[in-house]
């Protein structure tokens, strides 16, 4: 070994690190083997089993598709889906639009004003879950809203069964999500936006470049896998809607249908029926969607490291 | 022209800043009113201290102090996970940063498509499969998922593929430390910043679950806040007339339901205020990545 080293200098010295450092060992393995169990029962064997029920029946015998072309038919399944879309599209406009729109704005110039508003557009953050719904049910209340005047001449509502009209849900549930959302993500791009070199926006300036050219053609671009990001992860989590909806057909006297959203349907299938391969079969079509927008977000954005 | 462009982008940004504040600005002020005050009153007017006191006695008294019963579940919930996810996911973020092994790929992949996945996709996978062992119903139907946060381990990994010098730890090994000790006097004590992003993330997720305890919990006694707020919800009068009797008797109107809903906020604003610095440059290191 020793005669190695000498004989060719930096490489076996190299290696010799590499090994310390205990590259190809078990090394680690010890500290990881707390949280497999974990990962397992909560992460992988749900989404197995769920698999398992949506191609079987109730009986454990093989059900092929039948679960899905059921729960496909169900007079609910299209609806919920036309709802999710409509209100994920809203939801992915409003967060491309106005999120990057706003990160740039902020962006503009570094002082404590900006730093002031970044924290107050992160704020509504701490009121997710069920908090949040809240909130935007009394907000949406013309008798006690302070924004009485936009219910009764935007939304068209004097009365807060007309603010939670159907036709108006995708747009107050899209409404909720970037109220507490929004923030999150403004932070995350000012992030990225801080990541481009401060020489390569001198020299657009020096080159005459004002500051919504500096904004629209060169920042823009730079953030772009990040804005795909926001994107593909708003649509996964917008598809699997479920407290907007649950607690707002519990505040409308059933004028909002519990299967507003997939998931609920998905929900009521196996609670009020007790169907649980059909719930299984939703499940999995919820699943679907997830499972690939994640697996592009991990394989095709770049944003995850995974060293070897 | 300059001046005119300043103008409108603090305009653009000031609306918004209402868009994201006056909501919690009136939640604030809507306990110190009565219900009737708050229809007639400005949104905005101060009504009293003794309105708080009073909405606060209704809420205490709802249900046999149930309401104290929901925030000491979600203290118990969120914790004692909190507890899990940095004793199992610091060390395995630790070990997936710094050696290899077979499968640490996948283990690796599979914790990150996982935190991508959007957290209501796995709750019926979930409530399924703890149904099929029996387990609805009990605590540890939330306190087992809410254990498993694969964004800590992320986060762990990323802290410790980066910050941390690898030579740091190796000098450490020359010295005599094992495995063990290495991690437990030198990388351990480094990753306060991690640590405290951990617990700060996995905490507000646990306190803001509303889909999973609402689908493996049956008892309301058993409810955590954000659950037990639906349950309030249905039983005011204003949001949902069919129990304006009961409404009458529960004594839950609109104040009430709105100091719920604030003070429901408040652990939430501890700890990010505990963690805000951690946090801050967490943030904008989770965006580098590089």
């Amino acid at each position: 070994m020793t005669v190695t080293i000498k004989a060719t200098g930096q490489k076996p010295v190299r290696a010799q690190v590499t090994r310390k450092r205990g590259l190809g060992t078990m090394r680690g393995l010890p500290f990881v083997l707390p949280y497999l169990p974990f990962l397992v029962a909560f992460g992988i064997l749900p989404v197995a089993y769920a698999f398992y029920l949506a191609v079987t029946t109730d009986t454990g015998g093989w059900a092929g598709f039948d679960n899905f072309t059921r729960t496909v038919r169900d007079y609910r399944f299209l609806p919920a889906l036309e709802h999710i879309l409509l209100y994920t599209g809203m939801w992915l406009g409003s967060l491309i639009v106005i999120v990057v729109g706003l990160a740039l704005l902020l962006h503009g110039r570094a002082n404590r004003v900006t730093s002031t508003f970044r924290f107050l557009f992160y704020i509504p953050g701490a009121l997710a879950g069920a908090s949040s719904v809240l909130v935007w049910l009394f907000m949406l209340d013309p008798s006690v809203s302070p924004g009485s005047f936009l219910l009764r001449n935007v939304l068209g509502s004097h009365l807060f069964v007309e603010s939670i009209a159907p036709g108006k849900l995708p747009f107050v549930f899209a409404m909720i999500a970037f109220w507490t959302g929004a923030g999150g993500w403004i932070v995350v791009m000012y992030g990225a936006l801080n990541t481009i070199p401060h020489d390569l926006e001198e020299a657009a300036r020096v080159d005459g470049a004002g500051p919504i050219t500096i904004a629209l053609r060169l920042k823009l671009p730079l953030i772009r896998k990040w804005i795909a990001y926001m994107a593909i992860l708003a649509f996964a989590t917008g598809t699997q809607l479920f407290v907007e909806p649950q607690l707002v057909n519990q505040a409308s006297l059933g004028q909002v249908p519990d299967t507003w959203s997939s998931n609920q349907l998905a929900y009521q299938l196996a609670f009020r029926y007790g169907d649980f391969n059909g719930a299984a079969a939703v499940s999995v079509d919820l699943i679907a969607v997830a499972l690939i927008a994640a697996v592009v977000v991990v394989k095709r954005t770049g944003l995850f490291r995974i060293e070897d | 022209m300059v001046l005119v462009s300043r103008g409108f982008r603090l305009l653009i940004l000031t609306a918004f800043a209402a868009f994201f504040i006056v909501p919690i600005v009136w939640l604030v002020l809507a306990p110190t009113k009565s219900d009737e005050a708050l229809v007639t009153n400005g949104p905005f007017a101060f009504g009293s201290l003794g309105n708080v006191a009073l909405a606060w006695d209704h809420l205490d008294a709802f249900s046999n102090h149930i309401y104290r019963a929901w925030i000491g579940n979600s203290l118990l919930y969120a914790l004692g996970a909190t507890a899990i996810v940095l004793v199992t996911g610091v060390p395995a973020g630790y070990g997936l940063a710094l050696s290899t092994f077979p499968g640490r790929r996948l283990v690796l992949t599979l914790t990150l498509i996982v935190m991508i996945m959007p957290a209501a996709t796995l709750v019926l996978p979930i409530f399924l499969e703890l149904d099929a062992l029996h387990l609805i119903g009990s605590v540890l139907s939330v306190i087992l998922p809410f254990s498993f946060f694969p964004f800590g381990v992320y986060l762990a990994y990323i802290y410790y593929s980066t910050a941390i010098p690898r030579d740091l730890l190796d000098a450490a090994r020359i010295d005599g430390c094992g495995e063990w000790s290495t991690f437990r006097y030198v990388a351990l004590p480094l990753a306060k910043p991690v640590v405290a992003l951990v617990f700060f993330f996995s905490f507000v997720a646990d306190w803001n679950n509303f889909f999973l305890p609402y689908a493996v919990l049956a008892d309301s006694e058993q409810y955590p806040i954000q659950v037990g707020l639906s349950n309030l919800l249905s039983s005011t009068p204003s949001f949902n007339p069919a129990t304006g009797g009961g409404g009458q008797q529960v004594g839950i109107f609109r104040p009430e339901l709105a100091l719920a809903t604030l003070l429901a906020v408040i652990p939430v604003a501890i700890v990010f205020l505990l963690s805000q610095r951690a946090l801050v440059r967490g943030l904008v290191a989770g965006a580098v990545k590089n």
